[in-house]
């Protein structure tokens, strides 16, 4: 809000005031929840920040590692279990610490990190929430906007009605304001001379009411003081281990923004290979696709929910207009670590859709060039970051941390939370109170808690074992998990497996690879745990977000940003999985208890990508055969994606006929998509909602430009449609649907020919087996086809589209015409009305346009008949 | 070296009427009085690359240029006495041969229209050697071909090819603003994707492409981790190949017509699954090597080996390193010219003006001439009037004539040219026996050869500053009335246009 007109004074101040924020100490906001579900059904139970991560919970992680990087206040924002959080924060040492001051914020209805920071902002600005939004820049200072006597205040926009009371107000308060532009900001008491501190406050208080003086009052000035993010912070999740050094990214942050305000966000980048297997078999977490600027390091895209049936990735020509060289990186890994400017706060509540970090923040930047923020990286290369995103991620970051990768995070060096072991040779660490059996054998690279005891003739390897467990004689363990206290009596078998607290396995059990216990599960005598299953004390939830741990926003709103055919289909598996509510009652053996949870098929297949357990090969050499299909599709799907530079024999010399081929018809185009992507509903065998779905975003992406994507596919929603239509006007909406209207003819016509050319690519020898393809395939897809017919002009199109085909493109139809024209007809897919209408359409027409009518004069005249016979009646 | 030259000298471009005419292909357009192709074929010569093929379209164009070669080089060449009909015959039978002292080259004639790649496939039987580089005729360029045929031989690849940086045109005296507008915002050529190293060619968009979103082929981005994508980059026109895979991709890809936008994009998009036989690129290497025991190609064996596996090793060796099954690849090389490199084609009437001038200006070591004092080449039959002067950074041709008190800029004056007095040359192109009457004024022009331009004829721009945008072209043999002013036109016979 700095005025152009502030002359020196003013400029002087805001220069002061930028000093003042770099004086501010450093802060972070961990989000002790990560709004997702990889990790129930652990998490119905226990918030995953306080999950052990080799015997530490994962949180205190995160704050021994911004304590040592310098942060001095961190907020700690809690959702899901919040009080289980704040009472595990409360009873370590955390609260205590001098130079590191950590604050929790509550919250029960956050549902995504968009909210917890919008949460965050508004807490910031309780007085006139709008005002800030609206203003041009909320950091501004009171003395920034003094203009003499006037006040100079600055607002993006105008000011809506229900705005100018609030305006109002504000004018009001600052009238009283005197300013001294010399002094620094500072609070005094009204009625004595000093200035105001808190503890002053609370000894006056304290003075007068004796009563109040027992009062555990630190707690409540701890928890009722507002956070106040007053410059950048360090945004993480309360999942994040690492031991980098904050203060190059900050200072090139700090840098950044010093010459330019817009870089809001840095994030921290770090190396990984390329390939897909390893990021598969690492962290399990999807492909990323970033662009960087080489020069400035500027994000310039982020991708990391690609379409995987595509084979190429398509970047917009756009970014080489402003930079001639940009970096198309593959090997990089997002360490979920960043650096943000205040603005970052300001902006999620501007953009009340944002949920999701990545997938809506940065992409959201990205993509609207209006505001003009920018996003930088910074590549990590000697020290250490990662994020536990899911098993397979805390099975990785596990072994890491027992490899010491994260020095001085490692579990012989002492830092909040854990307690002391001692290295041994080949990465063993042990507890000093541990009873051990002489004939036991402990392997390399495993960790044991202190209180455990280890019986005859086990074998422990590439583990890690909490503290306080008991585990008896011949018992294997591999690649497991164990947290504390959990009972593992002899002769059981553990591979490759996570088994919480207070677990108990009777004797003989076993557990294959991939498998969780949640906490106090009981497993009875000699039961096989089969692989990849989880099973809780808790029944699977029947619908996901009714459950304690809010849902994960992202999921609905997948949609609107992944228009993609892959994005629809996985909302749909989502559905169906959480529609299957059977959970077989105690299906763990003899003396077991717990609930072995479901999982549909589509999810099974999925398991493996999570899971603690190593990736079967097969599935390895899955994925490499998927990475080397996908080059070989461009090719495949060239008649209508023609791969760059085949462009025909024209394209050579002439460039004029080069226009022309770019200036295809359109409607030819549309014509071929819709025929593939039936095609593809088809070979999948998707039902019929679903090939609507994904037709209408069809049909729209042709017929629109770009930038209404968004709304298209939100309006596709009807869920959607009405939270947009009631916020605010979006005129592109009414155009939406207005468009929609006039491609609905267009939309059967494509879609019934792609019908009946499937029917015609069926195998059939005689005109009379084509009929009965076209019979079956009609049947099968006739609620598709009704739902693309709703009035009687589409119906026209139809069999206008119908006559076209059988004249040109399959003539095998055209002995069939009446026969299926009747069919259609009995099949009330086209009404008498479009059938009169067309042919009283053609009357006109030549005769050589009239074949058809003319074939079905008969049948046209029983219909005439039926109806005369009808309007008789 | 065991690399043949293929020179694609074009016929009788389209887009440069009036320059060319049926006098005049395009290969012989003169550069400071030198035709275009004359540079390259020294350029190659003096790289020690003597076994060339330079193919023509059209067989009138064919005609001329072997004539012009069979001449031109009667000093330098060994060449056969031909007479214009056994000339004439060999080119109706395709080629004609040219011998030289120490190589051999010869001049073929292919069909018109028929693109880069047709014109290769045309001459499919006269490709022996290992390797060939295909450039192309109109390239005025100081880029050693040696660099090319290096980076192509190091990494065995199936296609090596140049690039240079995107020259940013525009004038090259301080303009106005609205030259250095031009001059911020060069003309995009291609969109090229490097890996890290920048050895290799990962993705390439020409032609149409480039004003399109960038599609980049995620199988190759997985393999390298990183792709470099630069739009400041140019496809010189100047490609190394193996013999096997052009020979290969031509006859199995029959509707490829261009090199450029046809045959490399197909061969750095399937470099990772590749079509090509392996088997008899295999074979050949070993035929070579036990037949003919060249120590090149035992150094580029030695070099293959000794430098780290690149990705396309890796990914073919699969996750492990154990192959399951071996994966065919072949390798996309570049090489990228450095910015002090002079590297320009011919193929616009802007880049005609362009490289004129650079050649007597900027870039005079490409001309081949000695400059004088006054940075100025002069023929010494040439006659100048009185109080005539000849500005730096022009030439003078043989037997020209010059009145008084004229005065030339930048310009390059052709042989025999008849000048009267008191004209003005600023900026301009003037071919042979050009005739320009008292008084006239050329700025920013091109007069073509047998121009007759009476008394007073102006032919300039309404802003010096901007005359490459409004370019003034004279065809050859036309005769500019007296008094009249033209501005930003293309002049020519009428039975020309």
């Amino acid at each position: 809000m700095v005025g152009k007109k502030g002359g020196s004074k003013g400029m002087g101040a805001a220069e002061d005031a930028e000093e003042e924020l770099a004086r501010t100490p450093l802060q972070a906001i961990i989000l002790a929840d990560s709004f997702t579900t990889k990790f129930r059904p652990i998490t119905l139970e226990r918030p995953k920040v306080l999950l052990p991560l080799v015997n530490a919970p994962m949180i205190d992680y995160t704050l021994a590692w911004l304590e040592s990087a310098g942060v001095e206040e961190v907020f700690v924002f809690c959702c899901a279990h919040s009080k289980q959080v704040i009472d595990y924060l409360d009873k370590s040492n955390w609260f205590g610490q001098p130079n590191f001051s950590v604050t929790t914020i509550e919250s029960h209805n956050a549902i995504s990190a968009g909210d917890a920071l919008r949460l965050i902002y508004e807490q910031h600005v309780e007085d006139f929430p709008d005002m800030f939004r609206i203003a041009q820049d909320p950091n501004s200072i009171i003395a920034a906007n003094r203009e003499g006597i006037n006040w100079d205040i600055r607002f993006r926009r105008n000011m809506h009605d229900w705005e100018v009371n609030d305006l109002v107000d504000l004018f009001a308060r600052l009238q009283h304001c005197h300013i001294n532009l010399q002094a620094a900001d500072k609070l005094k008491w009204g009625h004595q001379k000093g200035v105001y501190t808190v503890k002053e406050g609370y000894q006056q208080l304290c003075s007068r009411n004796p009563v109040i003086a027992n009062w555990p009052w630190k707690l409540i000035w701890r928890t009722k003081l507002p956070p106040k993010i007053r410059g950048d912070f360090i945004l993480v999740s309360g999942d994040t281990v690492s031991n980098m050094s904050l203060s190059q990214a900050l200072k090139e942050h700090k840098e950044r923004r010093r010459k330019d305000s817009n870089a809001v966000m840095t994030m921290v980048i770090k190396q990984s290979k390329a390939s897909p297997v390893t990021r598969q078999s690492r962290l399990g977490t999807e492909e990323l696709f970033m662009v960087i600027d080489p020069e400035t390091k500027q994000l310039l895209y982020y991708e990391d929910r690609g379409d995987n049936l595509k084979g190429y990735l398509s970047l917009d020509k756009a970014l080489l207009t402003d930079n001639t060289s940009i970096s198309l990186q593959n090997d990089k890994q997002d360490c979920y670590i960043d650096i943000c400017s205040p603005e970052v706060l300001s902006l999620f509540t501007d953009n009340f859709d944002y949920q999701h970090l990545r997938h809506d923040f940065v992409k959201g930047l990205l993509v609207d060039d209006i505001m003009g923020y920018k996003i930088y990286t910074h590549e990590i290369h000697s020290s250490y970051a990662a994020r536990i995103d899911n098993y397979r991620s805390y099975h990785t970051i596990s072994k890491d941390i027992i490899q010491r990768w994260t020095y001085p995070l490692v579990p012989d060096v002492q830092f909040f939370g854990n307690s002391a072991t001692k290295l041994e040779r080949q990465g063993m660490y042990r507890a000093p109170e541990i009873k051990q059996s002489r004939s036991s054998k402990i392997g390399p690279f495993t960790v044991i808690g202190s209180g455990t005891s280890i019986g005859n003739n086990t074998e422990i390897s590439n583990s890690v074992v909490g503290e306080g467990c008991s585990i008896g004689s011949n018992v294997t363990i591999e690649g497991c998990y164990i947290w504390h206290n959990v009972t593992i009596e002899d002769g059981c078998k553990l591979k490759h497996s996570i088994v919480c607290d207070g677990v108990t396995m009777k004797s003989g059990a076993a557990l294959e690879p991939g498998v969780v216990l949640s906490f106090k599960v009981v497993i009875g005598r000699s039961f096989l745990v089969p692989a990849y299953s989880k099973v809780s004390l808790h029944q699977q939830p029947i619908r996901q977000d009714s459950d304690e741990e809010l849902e994960y926003a992202d999921n609905s709103s997948g949609i609107t940003e992944s228009p993609s055919v892959s994005g629809t289909l996985d909302l749909l598996n989502e559905e169906e999985r959480t529609e299957l509510p059977d959970s077989q009652e105690y299906g763990v053996g003899d003396g077991g208890v717990g609930f072995i949870w479901l999982v549909s098929e589509a999810g099974q297949e999925e398991e493996w990508r999570h899971s603690v357990a190593p990736i079967p090969v097969d599935k390895l050499v899955a994925i490499m055969q998927i990475s080397n299909d996908e080059a070989d599709l461009p090719n495949e799907d060239g008649a209508f994606l023609p791969p760059s530079g085949e462009l025909g024999p024209d394209s050579i010399t002439n460039d004029s006929n080069e226009d022309a081929e770019d200036i295809r018809d359109d409607s030819v185009i549309f014509e071929r998509e819709v025929e593939a992507t039936f095609q593809r509903a088809v070979e999948e065998d998707v039902t019929d909602d679903h090939v609507i779905l994904e037709v209408n975003s069809l049909r729209l992406t042709v017929n629109e430009f770009p930038g209404l994507m968004l709304f298209v596919i939100l309006w596709l929603d009807p869920k959607f449609l009405s939270a947009i239509e009631n916020c605010l006007c979006l005129p592109s909406l009414f155009y939406c649907r207005l468009s929609y209207n006039m491609a609905s003819a267009d939309c059967a016509g494509a879609l019934f020919y792609s019908v009946m050319k499937l029917a015609l690519d069926a195998p059939h020898d005689s005109p009379n087996e084509l009929y009965k393809n076209v019979v079956s395939t009609v049947r099968k897809w006739k609620k598709l086809l009704k739902y693309y017919l709703p009035s009687i002009d589409e119906e026209i199109e139809v069999i206008l589209k119908f006559e076209e085909m059988c004249l040109e493109s399959a003539r095998e139809y055209s002995p069939l015409f009446v026969q299926i024209l009747h069919h259609l007809y009995d099949q009330d897919i086209i009404q008498e009305e479009a059938i009169l209408d067309w042919a009283s359409e053609k009357e006109g027409a030549e005769e050589s346009d009239k074949i058809f009518v003319k074939q079905s004069e008969k049948f046209i005249q029983w219909l005439k008949e039926a109806s005369e016979e009808e309007d008789e009646d | 070296m065991d690399f043949q030259v293929v020179v694609l000298a074009g016929g009788f471009s389209k887009s440069l009427v009036p320059l060319v005419s049926k006098d005049v292909p395009k290969a012989l357009l003169p550069v400071a009085n030198r035709p275009v192709l004359s540079y390259v074929l020294e350029h190659f010569e003096e790289n020690n690359l003597k076994d060339f093929i330079v193919v023509v379209e059209g067989e009138s164009a064919a005609l001329l240029v072997g004539g012009w070669i069979s001449n031109a080089y009667v000093d330098r060449l060994h060449v056969e006495s031909w007479r214009d009909d056994t000339v004439r015959e060999s080119i109706r039978r395709g080629t004609v041969p040219v011998e030289t002292n120490t190589g051999k080259g010869m001049v073929a004639a292919v069909p018109e229209d028929v693109g880069t790649a047709g014109a290769l496939r045309a001459i499919d039987r006269h490709l022996t050697a290992k390797d060939i580089l295909v450039v192309s005729g109109d390239l005025i360029s100081d880029i050693p071909p040696g660099a090319v045929a290096a980076a192509h031989r190091r990494h065995d690849a199936a296609v090596t090819a140049m690039l240079c940086s995107t020259p940013i045109s525009g004038p090259s005296e301080s303009g106005s603003s609205g030259g250095k507008d031009k001059a911020k915002k060069p003309a995009r050529h291609n969109i090229i994707g490097l890996d890290p190293t920048k050895q290799f060619l990962l993705h390439v968009a020409a032609g149409a492409e480039v004003e399109k979103d960038i599609r980049v082929q995620k199988s190759i981005l997985r393999a390298v981790g990183q792709m470099e994508i630069r739009a400041d980059l140019m496809d010189a026109h100047m490609y190394a190949f193996k013999r096997t895979v052009l020979q290969e991709v031509l006859n199995k890809k029959e509707t490829f017509l261009s090199l450029r936008r046809d045959v490399l994009p197909y061969l750095v998009r399937s470099q990772l699954r590749s079509e090509l036989s392996q088997n008899g690129a295999v074979a050949e290497e070993n035929g070579n090597s036990k037949g003919v025991s060249d120590s090149t190609i035992m150094l580029s064996q030695l070099l293959t080996n000794a430098s780290t596996q690149s990705f396309h090793e890796l990914y073919a060796l699969g996750p492990d390193g154990s192959a399951l099954s071996p994966r065919k690849t072949h390798k996309c090389c570049v090489h990228i010219a450095s910015k002090s490199n002079y590297c320009v084609r011919l193929n616009s009437i802007q880049a005609f003006s362009d490289i004129n001038r650079d050649v007597i200006g900027d870039a005079s070591h490409l001309s081949g001439y000695s400059f004088s004092p006054q940075n100025n080449i002069i023929h010494p039959t040439a006659e100048l009037g009185s109080k005539t002067t000849v500005g730096p950074h022009c030439m003078l041709g043989e037997g020209s004539q010059m009145g008084d008190k004229c005065s030339v800029k930048k310009s390059v004056i052709g042989r025999h040219c008849r000048i009267g007095s008191n004209v003005k040359v600023v900026n301009s192109v003037i071919m042979d026996h050009v005739t320009i009457g008292d008084g006239c004024s050329i700025q920013g022009s091109v007069v073509c050869s047998n121009v007759q331009l009476q008394e007073r004829v102006v032919l300039r721009d309404c802003q010096s500053t901007s005359f490459f945008a409004r370019l003034t072209q004279v065809g050859a043999g036309y005769v500019v009335s007296s008094g009249s002013e033209h501005k930003g036109e293309s002049l020519a016979k009428k039975e020309k246009q």
